[in-house]
């Protein structure tokens, strides 16, 4: 949306505010205003346009060679596979839920590929392909929607904290973590660490946000707020959330704001390569907007054709990120059939391993409920433990038994 | 990693006369010596040293990367403190008051207490919030609740209070060294109170309760403020020839109940002692616990001293909502009417 349209018109000739719905939009006018911003505007940093033309920003030079084109399409071609198959498994009963990632891997391919082996990560719950680029293999997510445990990977070793599902939480924990990096003196120059944390617009109404973007400011804290604006949250539209287009929220904490159409993953590597810049060399925090779509349900357990409009949804296939680089590989790097192939034949693979490996996870042993709860674990979660095991053990002795009871 | 043992003679070695308040701050600073990664943050603990003083003067020798002055949000203490902790370092929250804490709830319960479990132990936050609680200080409103029934609900959290300087200065000490997130409740109404202090001593362990006044008659345990409450109720009532055993819990969870069960298999009697409401308590859970272990040996019923379950009254009722002497009196008397 244009801030303009956000402006409460004045009423002339008459004192006070206008009438509190003179400048509320309708549920249209809030759509065709995101549709409108989404298509361009000196607000929206694009370096590949919807029909896949290469276009020059001139705050925000890209240098990619073809393989490296090649490689941002494999990662999003990959993704999107592993997130169809997740989203299968959940409708086959394999998965208690899953969060759909569609729409939106050219926003967290570009981000993900941005980051450095020495950064930090904190990831909302719909990172899969901020995961990938992390070294993340994606069976490691399957954990947690099939309900065998809380995320499996080592968040320390692979700097990807685990998944945080209660809304915005992350925020305050990715600043304490950059003032770490920074009290620690790990920022400087273009080997300093960096944080980035990642969150969607429906967090941005959560004290949590705002109170992480007040410290990260005052601590200089080396953290970039990664914004996936998908313009809902479950069923609740961008406008239930804001009133100014959300990267200029940063003006307010003190740090620059930029928003990048989250459906190129060019854009969204410069702005987000150049946002972890600022912060490693020790110019952070910084904020980005990447302007993107849901293209599926919130999870698995949504219905968006309640609350959103078919039209919507067609207008934004038309900005399918992976759709628009295919292009722009064929046409201007004469990039051939056989790649395109050859890389879904990948995904395919890759997504039969993910099946594979769905079916075979063990059902965690019930000792895992009292494993790790405390570094010196309590005399009374092992009194409880040892009851529950005995227990257990009894039904043991009646099958043994013959199953007579 | 593992932080340096406990029993090293501090810089401040040589017994003196503190009170609590002195006592934590002297806790800190050891802290703070020992291990670099310790760091102290909250609302005005910086130079002004807290709204206690409890911090006095350690900006000023450590630096405002260890002793960090934070904008005013318990929510952003906590969490960017879980932050810090993932990335190796060992915050110390302070909490202005008691009924502060509830914007900073959602990050303890979620985060802080969670986060071992959910990474399978290869993410530690060892955390330490401490908390200011309890009434009698002629407060408004907010200042003077006692939520630490709370905390101890919270699987993954461990929850302790001290009563006095000498183990005020200890298991803050032992709290900040543990690798498993605390809150560390203070009874505020006792930081002026005084007691000898050798920093050179063996302190007793942080998760145990103790028995700090032994007597035959009827057992009464009560944890932080209320314990000097018991101790001067005992010293009242041995004038009229009832010797009460007090127990001081120290650590609320875990709870620490065998001293309580060896002392009422004795006594056959227990009285409980908190200033907070009585329901869903941790007197509730020591109640179930006793009759559990001790059926045979119980010659009354529990009995419970507790403020009532309201929010915290204006100041000038206070005294009434307060358990106080003649209350733990009436009930020690009850309960040996049985």
């Amino acid at each position: 949306m244009s801030p303009e349209q956000w402006t409460r018109p004045k009423t002339e000739g008459t004192a006070g505010p206008p009438a509190a719905t003179a400048a509320k939009p309708t549920r249209e006018q809030v759509i065709a205003g995101l549709r409108a911003t989404s298509e361009g505007g000196a607000d929206l940093v694009q370096l590949l346009t919807p029909e896949g033309q290469r276009v020059e920003h001139p705050d925000f030079e890209l240098d990619v060679s073809t393989a490296q084109l090649r490689d941002l399409y494999r990662d999003m071609v990959l993704v999107r596979r592993v997130d169809r198959e997740g989203n299968a498994l959940q409708r086959q009963g394999q998965l208690g839920i899953w969060v759909p990632l569609l729409g939106q891997e050219a926003a967290q391919i570009g981000a993900g590929r941005a980051l450095k082996p020495q950064d930090m990560a904190f990831p909302s719950y719909r990172e899969h392909g901020i995961a990938w680029c992390r070294g993340i293999d994606p069976t490691e997510l399957l954990g947690i929607f099939r309900g065998t445990d809380h995320g499996s990977w080592d968040p320390i070793k692979k700097r990807f904290h685990l998944y945080t599902i209660v809304i915005g939480n992350q925020c305050l924990n990715a600043t304490g973590y950059a003032m770490g990096q920074r009290f620690e003196g790990k920022v400087g120059d273009q080997d300093g660490e960096a944080t980035m944390v990642f969150f969607g617009d429906g967090a941005t109404s959560q004290g949590d946000v705002h109170e992480a973007m007040v410290w990260s400011a005052v601590y200089d804290a080396p953290v970039v707020f990664f914004c996936q604006n998908n313009q809902w949250a479950i069923s609740e539209p961008l406008e239930r959330q804001t009133r100014v287009p959300l990267y200029q929220r940063a003006s307010g904490y003190g740090f620059p704001g930029i928003r990048v159409d989250g459906n190129d993953v060019l854009a969204s590597l410069a702005v987000s390569r150049w946002a972890l810049d600022e912060c490693r060399h020790g110019n952070g925090p910084v904020l980005v907007e990447a302007f993107t779509y849901r293209m599926d349900a919130h999870t698995t357990s949504d219905d968006p054709t309640r609350y959103r409009l078919a039209d919507e949804q067609e207008a934004w296939k038309l900005k399918d990120p992976i759709e628009r680089l295919r292009v722009h590989l064929v046409r201007d790097h004469g990039v051939e059939q056989d790649f395109f192939d050859g890389v879904q034949a990948e995904a395919d693979e890759l997504a039969a391993r993910f099946r594979d490996f769905c079916f075979a996870i063990p059902e965690p042993p019930p000792e895992r409920i009292f494993s790790e709860v405390y570094a010196e674990e309590t005399p009374q979660l092992a009194a409880q433990r040892e009851e529950y095991l005995q227990y257990l053990a009894g039904f043991a002795d009646d099958a043994m038994a013959g199953g007579v009871r | 990693m593992a932080a340096p043992a406990l029993e090293r003679p501090t810089a401040t070695a040589g017994t003196q006369t503190v009170t609590m308040a002195k006592a934590l701050n002297l806790g800190l600073r050891a802290a703070l010596e020992r291990d670099p990664k310790v760091l102290v943050m909250g609302e005005d603990v910086g130079k002004l040293g807290g709204v206690f003083r409890i911090t006095d003067g350690l900006q000023k020798d450590f630096g405002e990367h260890r002793v960090l002055d934070t904008p005013l949000a318990e929510s952003g203490i906590i969490g960017t403190a879980v932050g810090l902790a993932i990335r190796g370092f060992r915050p110390v929250c302070e909490i202005q008051f008691d009924g502060f804490i509830f914007p900073g709830f959602d990050q303890i319960v979620s985060q802080l207490a969670k986060l071992r479990f959910r990474s399978q132990g290869t993410v530690k936050v060892p955390v330490v919030v401490r908390v200011p609680f309890g009434g009698g200080i002629g407060a408004v409103e907010h200042h003077s609740e006692s939520p630490e029934s709370l905390f101890a609900h919270v699987g993954g959290l461990k929850v302790v209070s001290c009563s006095n300087p000498v183990d005020a200065y200890w298991m803050l000490q032992q709290a900040i060294e543990c690798d498993d997130p605390v809150l560390f409740f203070e009874p505020k109404r006792r930081y002026y109170e005084k007691a000898e202090l050798d920093p050179t001593t063996t302190p007793a362990p942080l998760f145990r309760s103790r028995v700090v006044r032994p007597g035959s008659a009827v057992t009464v345990a009560a944890y932080g403020p209320m314990v000097r409450t018991c101790l001067d109720a005992a010293t009242a009532a041995a004038e009229d020839g009832t010797e009460l055993e007090v127990v001081d819990l120290r650590t609320l969870s875990p709870l620490d109940l065998g001293p309580v069960f060896e002392s009422v298999r004795r006594t056959g009697r227990l009285v409980l002692v908190s200033e907070a409401p009585a329901e869903s308590s941790i007197t509730s859970e020591i109640a179930t616990r006793v009759q559990q272990e001790c059926f045979y040996s119980l010659e009354a019923p529990v009995l419970r001293v507790t403020g009532f379950d309201t929010p915290y009254p204006p100041s000038k009722l206070e005294e009434g909502y307060l358990p106080d002497l003649d209350r733990v009196l009436d009930a020690v008397d009850r309960s040996l009417e049985y």
